[in-house]
């Protein structure tokens, strides 16, 4: 048998080892996702690249592709599902887009834009998480990490510092700094590691540089997120 | 015959804990406005100063949170007698700016604005009966009552009121594409 499956409809070629996702972008087809990043090995946590194969649902990052799969993901059934753990993942942090610098260039607000989420729908949990602003070079705003782990497997996988990792359990998993004091200035951590570059949202911000690119001009003022596939260049 | 002369559509109008700032963008559409008044006639509004809703109103449209009593007594009596319950910019809708406040317990606020910041020379928190109690927290109004159809935006721009208000008078489900679709 050949090495495609189908994507809604359409005849998708992959190699060997590749996920469906990895598959999709190279074709050029977008499929929401959040915690999947093309360089670093997936977490299949956020579960918005959730797709049916073969009727039943699974995790697009996660998931080998194989031949003669045949894969939804456009549909407004998986869209709902979507829109819902985006809902859910704005009322579980306090993600309040107007005084967030990394509104307009962030991947869950795009992502929310794409899904047309009018509303948060859910109750707000408003949690108290104080920010990090320790280091001399870097600020932590803890209210708007959805536990996506990139920033954990870059300075694990890319840096080799092991400078962030996720604690607790469900609801109460957060992200902590591997300091004594939980500071991020008692780590090793410069604006050159890997892992200041790959947060999808507004939590790991460069000090004294925002709101830098005007309204109108930011990366997804003008194209929305799934319409360029740059996929290689990923994070902020 | 002459044709049946369409009624027009009641709407209502207010801002609870929100800055003005969605009304004005709303003043934004513009000469639209004339369009928009062969459709509708304004009821409880700050652009009428009718001070009651009706009870036969068609749609009503909130900007702001809930941060007193007050607000949300302004809220219920909004969805007792509107149809249809818009809530319009992010206040309204994650309680936006006022709701920053949420994580700092409600005294502790009180005491700093009041009493211990400098330039207060032992000012006292100001408790006449005439005065709406705050609430502990800040709440966007669908955690207390249905709201029907959202606008995001901070303010939402004057063109995404206008596709929301023309689609719902067109019967449509409303929808924002890119461009009108933003939370800041
Ligand atoms: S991280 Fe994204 S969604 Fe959260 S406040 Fe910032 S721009 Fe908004
Ligand atoms: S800080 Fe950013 S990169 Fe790290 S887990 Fe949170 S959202 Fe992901
Ligand atoms: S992108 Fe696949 S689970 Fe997050």
């Amino acid at each position: 048998m050949s090495h495609t499956f189908t994507l809604d409809g359409k005849t998708i070629p992959f190699e060997d080892g590749q996920t469906i996702i990895q598959a999709a972008s190279k074709a050029g087809v977008f499929i929401p996702h959040l915690c999947y990043h093309p360089e670093f090995k997936p977490h299949g946590s956020c579960k918005l690249c959730t797709v049916k194969v073969n009727g039943r649902q699974t995790a697009s990052c996660t998931m080998r592709a194989s031949a003669g799969m045949v894969v939804e993901n456009n549909t407004e059934e998986l869209n709902a599902e979507r829109r819902a753990l985006t809902q859910m993942l704005f009322v579980e942090g306090n993600h309040f887009c107007p005084s967030c610098e990394t509104s307009g260039n962030c991947q869950l607000q795009a992502t929310a834009y794409h899904l047309g989420m009018m509303s948060p729908h859910y109750d707000h949990f408003f949690p108290s998480r104080p920010v990090d602003a320790s280091h001399p070079e870097v600020l932590l705003d803890f209210n708007r990490c959805i536990l996506c782990s990139l920033c954990v497997r870059a300075s694990r996988d890319v840096d080799g510092k092991n400078v962030f990792a996720l604690s607790g359990r469900g609801i109460k998993t957060h992200l902590i700094v591997n300091a004594r004091s939980g500071n991020l200035a008692d780590t090793n951590f410069t604006l050159k590691d890997k892992a200041a570059q790959v947060c999808p949202v507004g939590v790991i911000l460069v000090k004294r540089n925002g709101f830098a690119v005007p309204i109108g001009e930011r990366r997804y003022d003008n194209v929305p997120i799934g319409d360029s596939l740059e996929t290689a260049t990923e994070g902020r | 015959m002459n044709a049946p002369v369409k009624k027009k559509l009641k709407v209502a109008t207010t801002s609870l804990a929100g800055c003005f700032g969605c009304h004005m963008s709303f003043l934004d559409i513009d000469e639209r406005l004339f369009t928009l008044l062969e459709h509708i006639e304004f009821d409880r509004s700050p652009l009428t100063d009718i001070k009651e809703v009706h009870p036969e109103c068609d749609i009503g449209i909130i900007e702001g949170g809930l941060c007193n009593a007050e607000n949300v007594h302004v809220l219920r009596d909004f969805r007792k007698n509107c149809k249809i319950l818009i809530a319009i910019g992010a206040c309204a809708i994650n309680g936006g700016l006022p709701a920053q406040r949420n994580h700092l317990p409600l005294s502790a606020i009180l005491e700093e604005v009041y009493h211990t910041s400098p330039g207060l020379s032992n000012g006292l928190i100001p408790n006449d009966p005439e005065l709406p109690l705050p609430l502990n927290q800040v709440h966007p109004l669908h955690e207390v009552v249905k709201i029907d159809y959202f606008i995001p935006g901070c303010p939402p721009s004057g063109d995404a009121i206008w596709k929301v208000l023309t689609d719902l008078l067109a019967g449509r489900e409303p929808e924002l594409g890119h461009g009108l679709m933003h939370y800041d």
